[in-house]
């Protein structure tokens, strides 16, 4: 279990990892590595050339405004640990506990979570929920914008093109005030899930429905969200027919077998992953305040 | 001699090095001009090889040497590994070779070695060797492999099945005619595997100089690995030796010697330089060998008082493709059922079938696991049945102490017959219940329910052959620094036995326990070995150096008898010496004594003593010691995903005298990890053409720190009246009865359901579908 | 940028807080430059693939898997491994007289993986529940221990530490 041989390169600067991943055929940006480098590891990666993005130190970063960025290569650990954050969009702190482990988290970062793109990763499907922004930077190419729901195109599989280098990821947060909960259902802590969901719900004074989201991942090969129940939602009770529609909903995405679980399985179990969301986010928002996580 | 060490929770001699990161672990090692060894393994799990490219291999830089089987060095290169146990009833036999000549029969099987500077580029150079395969059916699962016409898991071989035959114990068409019920079950016990965290390993150094082989090995058995190098390769005994130093887990396949050993050794004779092979956790998951595979169908004979009349049926045992522990595997099951009951009438057919899987032998509980699981299984069905309680149903079919020691009436595996030595089955149960919150579960369950949590309680008993024979032996000696050294064949991976062994040695020496150093597992220092497995350690090298021990204390005492001119009577050891008794300066320190007993240049040994205050001993138990075990178990049950949690574990465990409780308690607590592991998550998976699927730690679920339960062990000391220090073994009690406990609990909370569990593992998927069933059968 | 890089490279580092050199070509692990290269053996090797944490390092201050970093990336860094953790005098420190205290180690495999996390668990969360020790050591595996005894050898030198604190304040 050692890797192929390949050439390193440690660009500094973002231009200079983009003119590395455009010039060589068969180049690989290595971010935290936690994903990339067990591939490489059983040798079903085999790059010739690794570019390490940890010393571009202009890719790495947390700010907190109207809108929230992250640089592509801010480590899971970082965010973790980020009070404003943890403040203006806590669902991102409760999915990411669920994210491997302490030592994982330590390395693992944003960006290479997300083009990664793993069918039960936490942080893509968390970044469809936020409606989040992607930032691609390419050698001779315009830096582009590509939404998270265009991003997840299939099974591990990114619209970035050959060359391309995501930079940072930037999305709206919530009002304050708004509920929010990840749950998922993982054989052991810190494993893949089997089905997860993830909501975001924020209600009127009255408290009902404002605006909902949800997102359901592990079944298929991108993370799904339930936009036919979130449209129903608007204006709508809180209640357990909203409950009912979105475990419904929930349980009819498209899954696939493997050797952990059938497809039916992870519909029924996506289910309940929905409705204990929906339940505690419902909750959290009515407790209303701004989270204390 | 006053027991001071013995009995007393002394810390581990082995700790400070090894948390200090200098421990010696195999991958830890460098000689001089190693090479690093890579394999060429198979794609397929049945095929023919038609032919092996290693041209551009060769050329690879840094390459040293490509072997296939037509490189090896005779005479190895057309033998078979030996077969360790064989057994009348072995009908058909299929033993390895060092590298597959024409035929391999699973994936991962050694096709060809590569050596090179380092294990990268050996990767590299492996994987540029071409091999030409025809694939062939292969055989897969046991159930199918024993049908006429199956895919024959070795081409030309007459059939898949290694051994038919039936093993039994009175009349059992007599109980099944008599019987007030009679219940019938089919269970399948699934595949797991050791993994250790450690994977195998060794470095061996051929030097053609002096024509010797040195191997250093991650083993459980020094002694088999020189034995099979010496019959592989036709040398002679003082050609040969193994030591193995720090072990990083073994749990049975460590004790195996595998193909790869011999490869690694011919590569070292062909390039004259130490090669070292590591195993990597890919291969490991190809090729170190597996167990539990059984599939049971089973019927229990009882009386209308849930009294055992008998139990008999079949049992089908995946040996994967070759047999190298020959029956012990099944045998062990076979015989496991029993258990601490009175069972009047067994009767099992036996059938053992070659598959284009790994090589089942024992890992951790070997085949009891299974047997116990069957037993429990059917008196939880006799419970249920008949509206009894589980633990009364038991109750009444306990075999009492006053009937020990027990004829059970079956051959055991080590050639005895099944004579349970010691032990209090009822008392057992009912201090394990009376400590576990058995008796008040069901007040508990019902509140659970009432909040809608579904909780469950199970419980089990297991008796199990320890300290299986035929020997392990020690040296003491007294050397002329005045230290103590024990040398033994033992070969421990983590059990702690240079701790238990000297705790042993000092008692009977009268040191200090920092003053014995045991020396364990090198084949330059002691003649014979069995090395580790069966839970036998304590017993066999336990007994050995008691013995031994008391043997040179006395020796020490006729030494120092001639030199103080007094009465061997009147003399005791004390503080590293001998004295006369109540006169402390007429005394002799062990340091005169042993450079006394060496000897002077030139001059006749005294009397007709032997040179060097030493004594060497064989232990040789007669039969098995039978500890014995209850487990009691709770679990919670989220209905809605199917996941099981496991909320604690009590075992009241009887191994006779502890030498160490802290160390006992280590192993049963680290045997029930594996039990859950078993239980709810490891599960080894093929495809149907025989492709292992579940080749990641990622995907076979090893149970973490979040997935164990707080585990209660107490004893019971029931001394074993078979060997001088009354000890049976330790290592695997805690992981053979929680299986069938926790199955049990798991049924318990979902009694509301009626689920009915007949396997293991059971994964929250499975609950589920195990709920629905239940509904089906009886709509609630 | 460089060009020329295929090559074997210097690396030059910090372990166990001494200045540490050696050679590597891009493809070397970090773990096998830590074992092979400075022979600090007492950082394992276990899968290779990030589940069993036997390789676990303390990298520029966070616990990461060695078996999932390249020694070139290493250049510059400031690592701590298992033979660094020893008291100055080279006595065992407070976690690793607990670990033998509690029987915390059966093969000792494991151990050092466990101890690097547990000395991050115990720097960052001082106060740590048995709940949130388990979750730390949720990365790392034991198929010796059943984890119980790591766990109350964790709690012990958590506690032990607290009272060396507070004496000292
Ligand atoms: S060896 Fe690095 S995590 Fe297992
Ligand atoms: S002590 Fe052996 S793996 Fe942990």
């Amino acid at each position: 279990m050692k890797p192929a041989p390949f050439a390193y390169h440690d660009p500094t600067t973002i231009a200079g990892a983009a003119e590395l991943l455009g010039r060589f055929d068969n180049a690989r940006p290595l971010a935290g590595g936690q994903s990339l480098v067990p591939m490489m590891n059983f040798r079903l990666a085999m790059p010739d050339h690794i570019v390490d993005l940890n010393g571009v130190a202009e890719l790495a970063g947390i700010t907190v405004g109207e809108t929230v960025s992250l640089g592509a290569m801010t480590r899971q650990r970082d965010i973790e640990f980020h009070q404003g954050l943890a403040e203006a969009c806590p669902i991102l702190r409760e999915a990411l506990l669920q994210v491997g482990h302490r030592q994982t988290r330590n390395r693992g970062t944003i960006g290479g979570s997300l083009c990664h793109l793993d069918p039960a990763a936490e942080m893509p499907a968390v970044m469809t929920l936020l409606d989040a922004t992607l930032h691609a930077a390419a050698w001779n190419k315009l830096p582009r914008q590509i939404s998270m729901r265009d991003f997840a195109v299939d099974f591990m599989d990114s619209a970035l093109e050959p060359g391309e280098l995501l930079t940072r990821v930037e999305f709206a947060p919530w009002a304050p005030g708004h509920g929010w909960a990840w749950r998922e259902f993982a054989r052991r802590h810190g494993d893949f899930a089997l089905a997860a969901a993830g909501v975001l719900v924020a209600l009127t004074p009255r408290g009902d429905i404002d605006r909902l989201a949800i997102v359901i991942s592990g079944l298929g090969p991108r993370p799904v969200r339930l936009t036919s129940v979130e449209t129903a939602a608007a204006g709508a009770k809180a209640n357990d027919a909203l409950v009912a529609a979105a475990v419904a909903a929930a349980s009819r995405v498209s899954a696939q077998d493997d050797i952990h679980a059938s497809a039916a399985y992870r519909q029924r179990i996506a289910g309940v992953m929905a409705e204990r969301a929906l339940r505690a986010a419902f909750e959290r928002a009515r407790a209303g305040s701004p989270a204390h996580v | 001699m006053g027991m001071k060490f013995f009995g007393a929770s002394v810390k581990r001699k082995e700790d400070p090095a090894l948390l200090l990161g200098k421990g010696r672990f195999v991958d830890d090692l460098a000689m001089p001009g190693m090479l690093h060894a890579a394999f060429v393994r198979s794609q397929h799990a049945h095929a023919m090889i038609k032919s092996v490219d290693a041209a551009e291999a060769r050329k690879l830089p840094g390459v040293v040497a490509v072997l296939t089987q037509a490189d090896l060095p005779e005479p190895m290169r057309d033998r078979t590994l030996p077969l360790y146990v064989p057994h009348p009833a072995i009908k058909q036999i299929h033993m390895p070779a060092p590298l597959a000549k024409d035929e391999v029969r699973f994936v991962g099987e050694p096709i060809a070695i590569v050596v090179a500077s380092s294990r990268y580029i050996a990767e590299d150079a492996a994987n540029m060797v071409v091999v030409d395969y025809e694939p062939l059916p292969a055989s897969v699962d046991a159930r199918d492999a024993i049908l006429p016409g199956a895919a024959l898991a070795h081409k030309g071989a007459p059939s898949n099945i290694a051994t038919q035959t039936p093993i039994k114990i009175g009349d059992t068409d007599a109980a099944f005619a008599k019987a007030a019920h009679v219940f019938r079950e089919q269970f399948h016990l699934h595949r797991g595997g050791p993994f250790f965290i450690e994977c195998r390993g060794l470095i061996a150094s051929w030097n053609a100089a002096t024509e010797q082989l040195d191997v250093i090995a991650s083993s459980q058995g020094s002694h088999r690995f020189k034995r099979t190098f010496v019959d592989l390769l036709d040398l002679d005994d003082n050609q040969v030796r193994v030591v193995t130093n720090d072990v990083g887990g073994g749990f049975g396949p460590k004790g195996s010697f595998y193909v790869e050993y011999a490869a690694v050794a011919a590569a070292s004779m062909a390039t004259r330089l130490p090669v070292k092979w590591i195993e990597d956790r890919a291969e490991n998951f190809v090729s170190t060998q597996q167990e539990r595979d059984q599939h049971w169908d089973v019927e229990i004979a009882v009386d209308e008082n849930a009294k055992l009349l008998g139990l008999r049926g079949k049992l089908v045992h995946d040996a994967g493709a070759y047999m190298t522990w020959g029956l012990v595997l099944p045998w062990i099951a076979a015989t496991s059922v029993i258990g601490p009951y009175v069972l009047p009438a067994f009767q099992l057919e036996l059938i053992v079938a070659f598959t284009n899987k790994i090589t089942c032998t024992p890992v951790r509980g070997a085949g009891r696991p299974q047997g116990c699981f069957v037993m429990e299984r059917m008196m939880d069905r006799v419970a249920r049945e008949l509206r009894i309680d589980r633990a009364e149903v038991r109750r009444r079919n306990f075999i009492k102490p006053e009937q020990m020691p027990y004829k059970v009436g079956l051959i055991f595996r080590d050639g005895r017959p099944v004579t349970y030595d010691s032990g209090d089955y009822p008392k057992a149960q009912a201090l394990a219940i009376e400590q576990s919150g058995y008796e008040g579960f069901s007040a508990r369950k019902a509140a659970a329910l009432a909040r809608g949590k579904y909780i469950g309680v199970g419980l089990s008993n297991a008796v199990e052959g320890t300290g299986l024979g035929p020997y392990e032996g020690a040296t003491v000696r007294i050397s002329t620094s005045g230290k103590v050294v024990v040398f033994t064949g033992a070969t421990p991976q983590g059990q702690g036995h240079k701790t238990t062994l000297a705790q042993v040695a000092a008692d009977h020496l009268g040191v200090d326990f920092a003053d014995v150093s045991v020396v364990t597992a090198d084949t330059g220092t002691i003649p014979f070995g069995m090395g580790t497995f069966a839970s036998r350690t304590a017993v066999n090298a336990g007994s050995s150096v008691h013995l031994a021990a008391i043997e040179v204390a006395e020796k020490a005492k006729k030494i120092a008898s001639e030199l103080l001119e007094a009465s061997p009577d009147d003399l005791e050891i004390k503080d590293g010496g001998v004295e006369v008794r109540g006169v402390p300066g007429m005394r002799k320190t062990f340091r005169e004594l042993a450079y006394n007993a060496v000897g002077l240049y030139g001059f006749s040994m005294k009397g007709d003593r032997d040179p060097g205050l030493e004594a060497t001993s064989y232990f040789k138990p007669e039969q098995s010691t039978y500890a014995n075990s209850t487990h009691v178990a709770e679990v919670e049950v989220d209905i809605e995903t199917g996941e099981v949690k496991v909320t604690s574990v009590l075992v009241n465990h009887d191994c006779g005298r502890v030498i160490n409780p802290l160390i006992v308690h280590g192993q049963v607590v680290g045997g029930v990890a594996h039990g859950v592991g078993n239980a709810i998550f490891e599960r080894l998976m093929f495809s149907a053409e025989g492709q292992p699927v579940t080749t990641t730690f990622a995907d076979y679920l090893l149970p973490g720190a979040t997935d164990m339960p707080r585990v209660t062990v107490t004893h019971t000391e029931t001394p074993s009246p078979l060997n001088p220090i009354g000890v049976k073994g330790a290592g695997e009690g805690g992981t053979i009865a929680v299986i069938a406990a926790i199955a049990s609990a798991i049924e318990d909370a979902l009694s509301p359901f009626g689920a009915r569990i007949a396997e293991m593992p059971v994964s929250p998927e499975r609950v589920l579908e195990l709920i629905a069933a239940g509904k089906a059968r009886a709509p609630v | 940028m460089s060009e020329s890089s295929s090559e074997i490279r210097d690396i030059e580092l910090t372990v166990n807080v001494a200045k540490r050199r050696g050679k590597a070509e891009p493809r070397l692990l970090l773990v096998d430059f830590l074992r092979h290269e400075l022979g600090l053996t007492g950082t394992h090797v276990g899968c290779e693939h990030g589940v069993c944490g036997a390789c676990t390092v303390m990298f520029n201050g966070h616990s990461a898997r060695a078996c999932l970093l390249f020694a070139a990336q290493a250049n510059g860094a400031d690592i701590v491994t298992v033979e660094g953790l020893a008291n100055p005098d080279g006595s065992l420190n407070v976690l690793q007289e607990a670990f033998r205290e509690h029987h915390g180690l059966q093969c000792g495999f494991c151990t050092p993986g466990m101890l690097i996390t547990l000395t991050e668990h115990l720097r960052d969360n001082p106060d740590t529940t048995e709940e949130e020790m388990r979750v730390a050591l949720s990365g790392n595996l034991c198929r010796c221990t059943g984890y119980e005894a790591i766990v109350e050898a964790g709690l012990d030198a958590a506690r032990q530490l607290r009272d060396a604190g507070k004496e000292r304040a």
